[in-house]
């Protein structure tokens, strides 16, 4: 099963409970992906050695300036705006470019040639039995999105249908959270009984359930007594709550110096095996919902 | 005009917390614009109970539409796109939304004009009252692209405003993370004030969001959240910061009245504590550090 861990709502605890769901399950040598390349942390507590490393470049134009006529196509085309033509001057903004390769394809003097540009790196490596890989944007570049597509591609090729997969989103909600979802089978939202945290799990819900249409599970962290929104509104919304870590000042200090979670409360190990098993319910009960939609429409 | 900017690197280390109370206290001698920044996930209005003045449209970039009456099934699409976001069905392709990046590769390689470009309603943006003067804020929809073009659009019209109304600051409550909102939030700023915790994580991302704004050459100034919570870790984060040159100008210790704060609408300021008090302490700092007088 492929799990991803999200939030809308940064610093609310992705990275504490994914980390103590790997380390539960590390009988079953599970998979662990950072995919929260802008702030990837995940390896500050798993300290994994790394075996492998890769570079992740987007291919960006290059112009020939013997060939081009500054005839103006390119920047025509492109929809990004990476590419401005100036008197007689091609500019190229490589932050800018995805990396689509429209430009060299439709340059009607052949003037345009592909380089590959660095923005990142990925690598992987072991912690024990968890197999451990994250992606790190370079600091100034912008795009995150093409560092988790790398790296889902790189680890995710070989099959890992018998193994717990536990995919790490950065906060938010925009593109790199839904590139980390994309095809994970199950969603765990990590949320804090706060408005901020509510207003953002609201937010977080929309994308991987209403746009995704993925079962998503809840784990309320740092809970008190203090704001009863959150439980609320996971009620009117069918959404289960899995998991309740209390707001306890010792977790806290724990955490701050790089320790586990299931290190700090040794009794969280079954708890975690426990949300796990409660996952994996959710999602064959997804899979199920998702063939009788798809026999009702046939 | 001066601009603030306050980031983090990491989520959740009280960016917005320390904001609203910012927004409290510059309140108090200056006149102030404020915008946020984070539009995936907008909180400071939750602090602040903004009554909005206008709701506009955001129109982010365009997606691919493959008409499936005049597809012919060739394929040239799904070879050119680049993104895994042509799939096909059945006897014709479709595209799917949310992997297209909108490139426009496949409408130009199509050989029966089969695809369109469509643009997309990704989100909306509201100009609102507060009581410490004028937000600007957004929502970007559910999992749609170009944050840092939505980011650029608040900024801009929350500097217009503070231009128009000649008021002394924009403050802009910024996103988490380095990459594309991130950079949007911090061009043009005169200060970028990063909020961090004493965590392995805390300190992790503060040294990568400096190097993000050491880089695009704006001045930073470091504020620690939670101090208290590790000693060890605070005095850690004080020492890199040296080595980058740059000013720690308050320990905010861990205080749950900051919870109860949010949680009744006030900023943390609005109210007698440690927390308030190492707040007003480093607004001070960093009106000096922004090179503002006070108003009367």
């Amino acid at each position: 099963m492929k799990l991803a861990v999200a939030s809308g709502k940064g610093g609310t605890g992705k990275t504490t409970v994914a980390v103590s769901l790997a380390l539960s399950l590390a009988d079953a040598s599970p998979l662990y992906l950072d995919c929260d390349v802008e702030e990837p942390n995940a390896a500050l507590f798993l300290r994994p050695t790394m075996e492998e490393r890769r570079e992740v470049s987007l291919l960006i134009p290059e112009i020939d300036t013997d060939l081009c006529t500054a005839c103006g196509r390119c920047a025509e085309i492109c929809e990004y705006h990476a590419i401005a033509v100036i008197g007689e001057e091609v500019l190229v903004f490589p932050e800018l470019c995805h990396g689509c390769g429209s430009c060299t394809r439709l340059c009607p003097e052949g003037a345009i040639h592909e380089v590959p540009n660095v923005i990142g790196s990925i690598e992987r490596g072991q912690a024990a039995t968890i197999s451990f890989a994250h992606g790190t944007l370079n600091i100034g570049e912008p795009m995150a999105v093409p560092v988790i597509r790398d790296l889902k591609r790189w680890m995710l090729a070989d099959d890992t249908r018998n193994r717990p997969v536990i995919l790490d989103a950065s906060p938010g909600a925009s593109c790199p959270v839904v590139e980390t979802m994309r095809g994970a089978d199950v969603v765990l939202l990590v949320t804090e009984p706060t408005p901020f945290g509510l207003h953002d799990l609201r937010v977080a819900v929309e994308v991987a359930r209403d746009e995704l249409k993925l079962p998503v599970g809840v784990v309320i962290n740092r809970d008190s007594i203090i704001y009863g929104g959150v439980d609320a509104y996971c009620e009117a919304e069918n959404l289960p709550i899995l998991m309740r870590i209390p707001l306890e000042r010792e977790i806290a200090e724990g955490i701050a110096l790089g320790k586990p979670l299931i290190a700090i409360h040794l009794a969280y190990r079954e708890r975690f095996r426990d949300l796990w098993r409660s996952l994996e319910r959710m999602s064959m009960a997804g899979r199920d919902a998702s063939y009788t939609r798809k026999a009702q429409r046939s | 005009m001066k601009q603030l900017v306050i980031l983090s690197g990491k989520g959740g280390t009280g960016k917005t917390t320390v904001a609203a109370g910012l927004a409290h206290l510059a309140h108090q001698t200056l006149d102030i614009v404020l915008a946020d920044a984070d539009v995936d996930a907008a909180n400071l209005g939750l602090v602040l109970a903004p009554v909005v003045v206008e709701t506009h449209d955001f129109t982010g970039g365009r997606i691919a539409e493959i008409d499936p009456e005049t597809c012919i099934g060739c394929g040239q699409c799904a070879e050119v796109c680049r993104f895994d976001a042509i799939l096909q069905a059945g006897d014709v392709f479709v595209v799917d939304d949310i992997a297209c990046e909108g490139c426009a590769a496949c409408h130009y390689v199509c050989p029966v004009d089969a695809i369109r470009m469509v643009s997309q309603h990704a989100g909306r943006w509201f100009n609102a009252d507060t009581r410490y003067g004028p937000l600007y804020h957004a929502h970007l929809f559910a999992g749609q692209e170009n944050s840092g073009k939505l980011v650029t659009l608040v900024k801009q019209q929350g500097r217009l405003r503070a231009l128009d109304d000649g008021a002394d600051l924009l403050l802009v409550d910024g996103p988490p993370g380095i990459g594309c909102p991130v950079i949007a939030a911090l061009s043009g700023a005169d200060l970028a004030l990063i909020v961090t915790e004493p965590t392995i994580s805390g300190a992790h991302d503060m040294e990568r969001i400096l190097g993000v704004a050491a880089h695009f050459k704006i001045p930073t100034a470091v504020m620690i959240n939670k101090a208290d919570l590790s000693a060890e870790q605070s005095d850690a984060i004080e020492a890199t910061c040296a080595t980058h040159d740059v000013p720690v100008i308050g320990r905010l210790p861990y205080d749950p009245n900051v919870t109860v704060s949010m949680v009744r609408g006030q900023p943390i300021t609005t109210a007698e504590g440690p927390v308030s008090t190492a707040l007003r302490e480093a607004w001070l700092v960093l009106r000096a550090q922004l090179d503002m007088g006070s108003r009367g």
